[in-house]
């Protein structure tokens, strides 16, 4: 017995396989789901996903979306997604050092690119700190 | 008959304007692979939150959910979201979505109200006059959803605070490189679509237990449902991109493969018109040569 998971980001298809059991980062807290499940609907916040099927474990870094489950099909629609083994490393933390030092420029705290500073801070940080934890061939 | 200086303007001008038509079509046909790249890689997410919105629609009582799923009674303003293009020199692409448009509210009792995504359907419908209540031109070519999340959130902000009671979305849909079609789809209240593809085979197999909703319904649902009628105008913005595009290169081949013809055509008038002075000028020097050898002998 398995469940379908389907992951979608906004810009791509991202993943879609079976697995024997689904980690999903809900808002409320993380959430193991297993085959049959009730019908669920969460927002997810920032974190990763775990596909485990047979020995295989997937890992996926979430930015936030939503998570539908029905009793067959787990449908993550993630804001944005990305398995951990393809994750640029050097695009990553170039990304981080960016937006690190824009923000040290001391922008207003409340402005619209203060903001998007911090999320794809938040997002770099993610990123990286997910391939330090889960890659399987660790550099 | 014009004289051969006169056509040889006119040949030229006919050649520009070839090329210039040419260079617009072969713009066109670059910005319209990019842009089908991008409403395909978009579209698998907007299927995916289709499928959620109709398990929700599914729902026992999905009337009383949330008020953006609620339908009113006795509806009496109507906003229309319209996308256009910002540029002319499409074919028919800004006239065919307009038409279609008011033809479709024409025979409505209801006050409808305009937004207009596009210079061009903002100044048809100014023209003509409608009531416009907003207006976002000049989009960037390639929008991101950022870019675009204000317009879905202003309709939803105004169907909640109740001045309208259904908003429409009307845009070209893609459908391949000759053919766009015209589309008017209710966004609010939500309802299911009998035309859209990817509600057939869905949906029907299955029956539904009621969802659990975490956190829980109320804040749930008013973060999820805007956000996906957000997410339709954004797909529908990207369909209709990619629809402009294309209609923009067919309509500049046509103009290319005709100014060709024209300049053809132009071309054989031309050379008559030059052998025949060619002809005028032999026979006034044969007719002067032989008046000359009269008068001698």
């Amino acid at each position: 017995m398995t469940i379908r998971v389907v992951i979608t980001s906004q810009d791509r298809p991202v993943y879609s396989g079976d697995a024997d059991i689904v980690v999903v980062p809900g808002t409320l807290g993380e959430m193991g789901i297993l085959p049959n499940h009730s019908p669920l609907l969460s927002t997810m916040k920032f974190g990763v996903i775990k596909v485990r099927h047979k020995d295989e474990e997937l890992v996926f870094t979430v930015a936030g979306g939503v998570v539908e489950v029905q009793p067959d099909q787990v449908t993550i629609l993630a804001d944005a997604a990305e398995n951990v083994d393809e994750i640029d490393i050097a695009r990553a933390d170039a990304a981080r050092k960016r937006a690190e030092e824009l923000l040290a420029k001391g922008l207003p705290q409340d402005s619209d690119a203060y903001l998007t500073l911090q999320a794809a801070l938040q997002r770099s940080n993610l990123r990286l700190d997910s391939v330090r934890r889960y890659r399987k061939s660790r550099i | 008959m014009p004289s051969a200086r006169e056509m040889r303007l006119r040949i030229r001008s006919v050649k520009n304007i070839s090329q210039v038509t040419r260079a617009l079509q072969a713009v066109s046909a670059s910005k319209v692979r990019k842009a089908v790249q991008a409403v395909t890689a978009t579209r698998a997410y907007a299927e995916q939150a289709w499928k959620v919105l109709i398990h929700l629609y599914e729902q026992p009582g999905h009337n009383s959910l949330h008020p953006l799923l609620r339908e009113r009674e006795n509806p009496r303003n109507i906003l229309v979201v319209i996308i256009t293009g910002d540029r002319g020199l499409a074919g028919a692409y800004n006239t065919n979505i307009l038409k279609h448009t008011l033809q479709f509210f024409k025979d409505k009792t209801q006050q409808v109200s305009y937004i207009a995504v596009g210079r061009k359907g903002r100044d048809l419908l100014l023209r003509r006059r409608k009531d416009v209540v907003a207006d976002f031109s000049n989009l960037p070519a390639a929008p991101a959803f950022s870019d675009v999340s204000a317009i879905g959130k202003l309709a939803v902000d105004d169907f909640l605070a109740g001045k309208y009671d259904e908003v429409y979305l009307a845009y070209t849909d893609f459908v391949n490189m000759i053919s766009q079609k015209p589309v008017i789809r209710r966004l609010l209240p939500f309802e299911l679509d009998s035309d859209k593809q990817v509600m057939q085979g869905l949906g029907q197999s299955r029956i539904h237990a009621a969802f659990t909703y975490e956190p829980e319904m109320e804040e749930l649902l008013g973060y999820v449902i805007p956000r996906f009628t957000a997410l339709q105008v954004y797909q529908a913005i990207m369909e209709s991109i990619a629809s402009e595009h294309a209609a923009r290169m067919v309509a500049m081949r046509n103009a290319t493969d005709n100014a060709v013809e024209l300049s053809g055509l132009l071309q054989l008038e031309y050379n008559k018109v030059r052998q025949q002075s060619i002809t005028n000028d032999m026979l006034d020097i044969a007719g002067g040569a032989e008046a000359l050898a009269k008068s001698a002998g």
